[in-house]
């Protein structure tokens, strides 16, 4: 059951997107096209679960030598890696899924939903008190929150996207074009998604 | 000399890193609910993006070609542990508030971004000057755009009451009023900067 409630709360509640404003690049880079928007989601999902596994299991040893201070620095350089990792693993193991996401995956390091989950889950002790359902997240849960955060992300990309495919045909005002009505639009977004504030 | 004032200058108007370049966005929207909680994260990112420059432009020739963006993502998160230790020291109340965004500063597009475009090919003087002209332009930028989120939504301004706040609507202080007053805040700076 608290799995469930994490994972509706990850991904309506506290859209990582709308809500949380993390990861706004990719949401206002690669929303053009549903296309893109799946490719991007897809490969969030594979780095961001994989990531905090990782992460949450080197703050463990973080706090055992006591060197919590190197917590930025490691953490960074460690989904540096693990993307790099993941991209010539993927041109071997799976060139089809290493076409579809390929382009997206360099982009991922310097997505900041990426480091903003990592240290959400293994600060979960420290945060308690702003976190939504006062979680402090272990290896499960922080796996699960992982996920669902992930895929709020996904759906609110993927929302965004198809709005803009719309948009694309519209006559905008001039000095409206581009990213003012792009942002106008996620405002209304953000605000549709607050109707599911209170339900977790 | 007119070199340097362009150099500084540029991050303020023409390629303001908020307003034009679109960059850094996450903690734009995030931490502007208020305008001392914007502004204390520009100057965050004013300090981390003067020093990186600076020291990225020292060791621009002894970065290797191939390795240079972990080396400078080093760079960049060391002195963000910096600014996260002595905020922490030094200002409880406001790292409590911006929390996770100042850890973010790693992976906020501004500094890595000048690094590579500027920092990497220009002698240390002028890249200090951008860092400071960019970290003074995204200030500016978090400044205005928190004080016009604390008028709207709980009508004051740096904290003093300008009207009562049974008129204002806290929309503004919560998610969606962020994009909406950037859209906006945007809008009007594409219009002045055509004239």
């Amino acid at each position: 059951m608290v799995y469930f409630l994490i994972f509706i709360s990850a991904i309506f509640v506290n859209n990582i997107v709308l809500s949380q404003f993390l990861g706004i690049c990719p949401f206002l880079g690669v929303s053009k096209k549903i296309d893109t928007a799946l490719g991007m989601s897809a490969a969030v999902t594979f780095v961001l679960t994989l990531a905090t596994v990782v992460t949450y299991l080197l703050q463990k040893l973080l706090i055992l030598w006591h060197v919590e201070f190197l917590q930025t620095i490691l953490f960074i350089l460690i989904i540096a890696a693990l993307v790099q990792m993941i991209e010539i693993m993927l041109k071997k193991v799976s060139p089809a899924l290493y076409q579809a996401l390929g382009v997206f995956l360099p982009l991922i390091t310097t997505n900041c939903c990426i480091l903003g989950v990592a240290l959400i889950v293994a600060d979960s002790q420290k945060l308690l008190s702003k976190l939504p359902l006062g979680a402090d997240y272990g290896l499960l849960s922080g796996t699960v929150y992982a996920f669902a955060t992930a895929i709020g992300f996904g759906l609110a990309l993927i929302l965004f996207a198809g709005i803009r495919e719309q948009l694309a045909l519209n006559k905008v005002p001039e000095t409206m074009k581009g990213t003012p009505i792009a942002l106008l639009t996620a405002g209304l977004l953000a605000m549709a998604f607050m109707g599911f504030s209170g339900v977790v | 000399m007119n070199n340097a004032l362009k150099t500084f200058t540029n991050g303020i108007l023409k390629e303001n890193p908020t307003f034009v370049l679109v960059l850094g966005m996450c903690p734009t929207l995030a931490t502007t609910t208020s305008a001392v909680n914007g502004m204390a994260m520009g100057l965050a990112t004013l300090f981390v993006l003067i020093c990186s420059n600076v020291v990225i432009s020292l060791l621009k020739n002894l970065i290797p070609d191939k390795v240079r963006i972990p080396a400078f993502i080093v760079v960049i998160a060391t002195f963000v542990t910096i600014v996260q230790l002595v905020m922490q020291a030094y200002l409880p109340g406001i790292y409590d508030v911006l929390g996770l965004f100042i850890p973010l500063i790693v992976v906020n597009c501004i500094v890595l971004g000048r690094a590579e475009a500027f920092a990497a090919k220009n002698s240390v003087g002028l890249s200090a000057l951008d860092g400071l002209g960019m970290g003074l332009g995204f200030t500016l930028a978090l400044t205005i755009l928190g004080a016009l989120r604390e008028f709207l939504g709980s009508g004051s301004i740096f904290g003093w009451n300008v009207y009562s706040d049974h008129y204002a609507s806290l929309i503004f202080v919560l998610a969606p009023g962020a994009f909406i007053c950037l859209a906006y805040l945007m809008a009007i700076f594409n219009k002045l900067q055509k004239k």
